[in-house]
């Protein structure tokens, strides 16, 4: 279905069925009004307000801290340090332990005897206002005894690099392979790239980016008695409390969690914070309720970042443009400690570098690595943006190579619709879908042939502003979920979700999900899964969320995986409804149970018409329990917990067409079509809308965005004045399209949305610039592709980086090495 | 400590503000209007967008002492959920919000935009709110939200069809 059009005007009159139709949104009305329970609008009597003292500097032991001053000033109530809380602070929790041997030096919520990067919390302030706390932090005296900074990933790596924690033997945490040829999912990487006539190599930086949702973090916890309930900006409320009671050792059953209106988190709040550490030990210490809010400044500076990586990647090909190998190294830049899933996001791109195509041989190779910057870790993506990112770019350097059109070789290398399943070098299980169709029709949208005859009239005229056109073929791996994969990566969770239906007594349905939202509309979505199954209205429908001690059960938002697994979780539930229902319904209406249909929320005897219940009668009949079967409880309420066996793999074709000024290096999207396959649509609205905010985000780090750290480690692009977050008047106007190949792992048929537009848009933007000026021998142009980077690529040769970036993150052109495993190029020299 | 006075939705508060205090601090805590949000420390997100004596500000530039005598309209004080201001309707129809945190603010700025320009294009809708940031939608739902809302208030919602 299309979704271009004005979304008022798609949605029938009189819907048959609820799934499918661009219902707006149930969360929408106090979201618009200001009657909403942001964590930091919350007020509680004797409540007291924290604030953090960070470290100016990016490595340095403390060797005195005097904190006599803060504690004497007015309305503080309490100061303490990091030796104050070194007994009962335990560790920030790393959930993925990729290798057996990786290294977690711990992660301190405040730290006691050193920082490792500029930032980080060394004490905390108790106060009656935040004013009062704000104030006090300037009269907390820390004595620095500074380190050498650990500032550029390829320089950390090497052997006798300064290291990052000093009780350690390297920077480097793991290394991680996965190898096609051991794992008998493909042939000998090496001979592959022997036999090849061409190969080609590449080094991509895949920048630091800062994940940025709009609500700052926040958190209260307030205490009562032994017990503690906690109000946070999370999109992990039940991951968050198990972590929590495991580091602080309250008992699990003595914490709620609770993730009220969330304003987005794109896996920035995917996290155990030190901060939600620290108030909950301020709570417990002090018996009051205690807030922390943080500025944007401190979100930038030490909520978690994404992304990082250099990337070294081989490809080798025979001269007719088939694929023969693919051979990647990775350093990924950790930062200064393992939080929440650090280590494992750069190792979940380890499946996905093959994307769409049907290489015979795949090495890959990672390490993790620690800088003395603020932690990376999810961002909207995690790993599988890195992975495509890489993979388109090097099938347009190979198609450069060769002399081939960039989409003739992605389609003479792509897995064809017939072949799904497909089992890709990698391992993966490729469930269905059509790139085809999908690039045909984003062809059209965007139309190509036009665009290229422009682009040929600007070459031939020497237009100072010449036309790019970038392709992305992508496909991503969503629904994070089957829990025995997740264990076979030596993952620390599961990756089910779970779902409660309650049947009320008037006619009313409560759906209890554990997949807790911040932004998505799963209040929404689900109503439409819940008002088809069960046949009530769509109104009648309340969705609860968010709360432990609500929602009791689940494992939270991430990786595409509400709908999917958490959608399907409500499904079987309601199916479940519908059985216990059926035996109730077959006792009233005295037929047998095989007799009975059920169909638009009633049940009937076949053949008998006239006769029947609505489910909504027999909620009401089990309630009442006067007359109901012997052998059954008075209930149709039903639990499930679902865990698929497979990802899922949405894909699609994403095409930007580009307009490069050679004069000022300023580059404008002209252009930006794509077409996705996500599956079934439950709501086209929302899909739009989340294709939108990934193309957004995915854009935003082709031309803008850049965690930048200088020589001493400072961040400086630590405010929305310097970090660019991008406006309405710098993103294009986007053309998007769908085509529907129904999942097969679930019982809606969805593949998964929220990231789609932000792994795909990356590589069609950068490929777009890059087709606008290669043929004035720009070979590559590093990410963010700010005017001044094109023009000193344009005009001076090299990625137009090397400048803007010297003595600053690491990646300058002096620290550039060739990959340890492979050094073979006939396409180009790094 | 200052006595301030203002006009908040329609109601009169008077109270004694540090000096220092900003116009959304103030607003927020002392007053309770928690529908106005702050989203960052450097006024380039306008989350805090409300208006003051009709014009849009980002409160979170603006002390408090100043808007002394002022007459100040939040999110809270240009509709309810049974009688939405168009712009508001607009944004709920367009799903031109997602987390809706930046939302108060966004819709302050786009009433704003419409009473300098009744009818703007695609390109001037952009440039209208570009001091305002959105990290869930792209954007794009806003535009169409606020030329939604700018063909209810002019009357044309009839005879103009759906746009981009």
């Amino acid at each position: 279905m299309t979704v271009t059009e004005d979304p008022a005007t798609t949605a029938p009159s009189a819907p048959e069925k609820e799934i499918g139709q661009a219902r707006r949104r149930k969360e929408d009305a106090h979201l618009i009004t200001g009657e909403t329970t942001w964590t930091d609008n919350m007020v509680l009597p004797g409540m007291l307000h924290m604030a953090l003292v960070r470290s100016p500097v990016a490595h340095a032991r403390i060797t005195a801290i005097d904190v006599s001053a803060a504690r004497e000033a007015p309305g503080v109530v309490a100061v303490l340090t990091g030796q104050d809380v070194a007994e009962e602070q335990g560790s920030i929790p790393s959930a993925w332990q990729v290798t057996p041997d990786m290294v977690n030096p711990g992660h301190p919520s405040l730290a006691v005897d050193q920082v490792n990067h500029v930032g980080e919390a060394v004490a905390l302030i108790v106060a009656r206002s935040r004013a009062a706390a704000t104030d006090a932090i300037e009269l907390v005296d820390v004595d620095y005894d500074t380190l050498p900074p650990v500032l550029d990933v390829e320089e950390a790596a090497k052997e006798g690099a300064d290291l990052v924690h000093s009780h350690l033997s390297s920077n480097t945490s793991y290394h991680f392979v996965f190898d096609a040829g051991e794992a008998g999912t493909g042939s000998d990487t090496e001979q592959a790239f022997a036999d090849a006539d061409v190969v080609v190599s590449r080094r991509f930086v895949n920048q630091r980016l800062i994940p940025a949702f709009m609500e700052p973090r926040s958190v209260v916890v307030q205490p009562v008695g032994d017990s503690f309930t906690m109000w946070s900006a999370t999109q992990i409320p039940h991951i968050l409390r198990v972590m929590a009671a495991m580091v602080t050792g309250i008992p699990e059953h003595k914490l709620r969690v609770i993730a009220p209106d969330v304003g987005g988190g794109f896996g920035g709040k995917l996290q155990v914070n030190p901060e939600e550490i620290l108030a909950l030990l301020v709570a417990r210490r002090l018996g009051k309720p205690v807030k922390w809010t943080e500025t944007r400044s401190e979100s930038l500076m030490a909520a978690h970042h994404g992304r990082d990586q250099v990337q070294y990647i081989d490809i080798a090909a025979d001269r007719e443009g088939n694929v023969k190998g693919l051979r990647v190294r990775l350093l990924a830049d950790m930062g200064a400690y393992l939080r929440l899933i650090t280590a494992g996001t750069p190792a979940l791109g380890a499946f996905m570098f093959p994307g769409i195509y049907k290489f015979p041989a795949y090495r890959f190779e990672l390490d993790g690595v620690f800088t003395t910057k603020t932690p990376t870790d999810a961002y909207r993506g995690a790993g599988r943006p890195e992975a495509t990112f890489a993979i388109e770019r090097i099938m347009d350097e190979l198609a450069v190579e060769l002399g081939m059109d960039p989409l003739e070789l992605r389609r003479k290398n792509w897995i064809d619709a017939e072949e799904f399943p497909f089992t890709t070098v990698a391992g993966l299980e490729y469930d269905s879908g059509d790139y085809d169709t999908a690039t045909r029709r984003a062809l059209e949208l965007i139309g190509y042939d036009e665009l290229r005859e422009e682009q040929r009239r600007r070459r031939e005229s020497g237009d100072p502003v010449q036309l790019g056109i970038g392709f992305s073929t992508f496909t991503e791996m969503c629904g994070i979920a089957p829990s025995r994969v997740l264990g076979s990566l030596s993952f620390g969770s599961g990756g089910w979700e779970h779902a409660t239906i309650r049947m009320l007594p008037t006619g009313k349905v409560e759906v209890v999900t554990g997949s807790t939202p911040h932004g998505q509309g799963h209040e929404t979505a689900w109503s439409q899964l819940v008002a088809d199954r069960l046949g009530v209205p769509f109104e009648d429908i309340e969705v609860l969320h968010g709360d432990t001690a609500i929602a009791s059960r689940g494992l939270d938002t991430y990786g595409s995986r509400s709908l999917v697994v958490g959608g399907a979780a409500v499904v079987r539930a309601a199916d479940k409804v519908i059985a216990k229902a059926r035996k109730v319904a077959a006792h009233l209406l005295e037929a047998s149970e095989d007799d009975l249909e059920f169909d638009g929320g009633r049940f009937s005897v076949r053949g008998t018409p006239g006769t029947g219940m609505a489910i909504q009668e027999i909620a009401l009949a089990v309630f009442t329990a006067h007359n109901y079967p012997e052998d059954i409880e008075p209930t149709i309420d039903a639990d499930a917990a679902f865990d698929p066996v497979n990802f899922s793999f949405p894909h699609g074709t994403h095409i930007c067409a580009m307009e490069v000024d050679t004069e000022t290096g300023f580059v404008k999207i002209r252009k930006y079509a794509c077409v996705d396959d996500v599956g079934t649509i439950v709501n086209p609205l929302i899909v739009e809308g989340q294709i939108h905010g990934g193309l957004a985000q995915g854009i935003a780090q082709a031309l803008y965005e850049e965690a930048v750290y200088d020589a001493d480690g400072n961040l400086t692009t630590g405010t929305f004045v310097d970090y660019l977050v991008p406006s309405a008047a710098d993103l294009p106007h986007f053309d998007t399209d769908n085509t529907v190949h129904v999942a097969p792992g679930n019982p809606i048929g969805a593949k998964g949305v929220g990231e789609a537009g932000c792994i795909a848009s990356t590589p069609a933007v950068v490929n777009a610039a890059l087709d606008a000026v290669r043929h004035l021998g720009v070979r590559d142009i590093r990410m963010p592709l700010t005017p001044e980077r094109v023009w000193r690529a344009v005009h001076e040769g090299g990625d137009g980086g090397d400048r803007a970036t010297a003595k600053t993150n690491a990646q300058g052109a002096e620290s550039a090495q060739a990959p340890s495993t492979g050094t073979s190029s006939t396409g180009g020299a790094l | 400590m200052t006595r301030v006075s203002m006009r908040v939705d329609g109601v009169t508060y008077t109270d004694e503000v540090e000096p220092r205090t900003l116009l959304v601090h103030h607003l927020r805590e002392a007053l309770g209007k928690v529908g106005t949000v702050v989203g960052c420390d450097t006024s380039n997100c306008g989350a805090c967008t409300v208006h003051l004596d009709g014009q849009a500000v980002k409160s979170c530039t603006v002390l408090a002492v100043q808007a002394d005598g002022a007459e100040v309209t939040t999110i809270e004080g240009i509709g309810s959920t049974d009688a939405l201001h168009p712009v508001q309707k607009a944004f709920h129809e367009q799903h031109g919000l997602q987390c809706g945190f930046c939302t108060p603010g966004m819709i302050m700025a786009s009433i704003d935009l419409l009473k300098e320009n009744p009818s703007p294009s695609e390109d001037e809708v952009r440039e209208g709110i570009e001091g305002n940031l959105c990290r869930c939608t792209g954007y794009q739902n806003i535009v169409r939200a606020v030329q939604q809302a700018a063909r209810e208030m002019s009357g044309t919602s009839e005879t103009l069809g759906a746009q981009s």
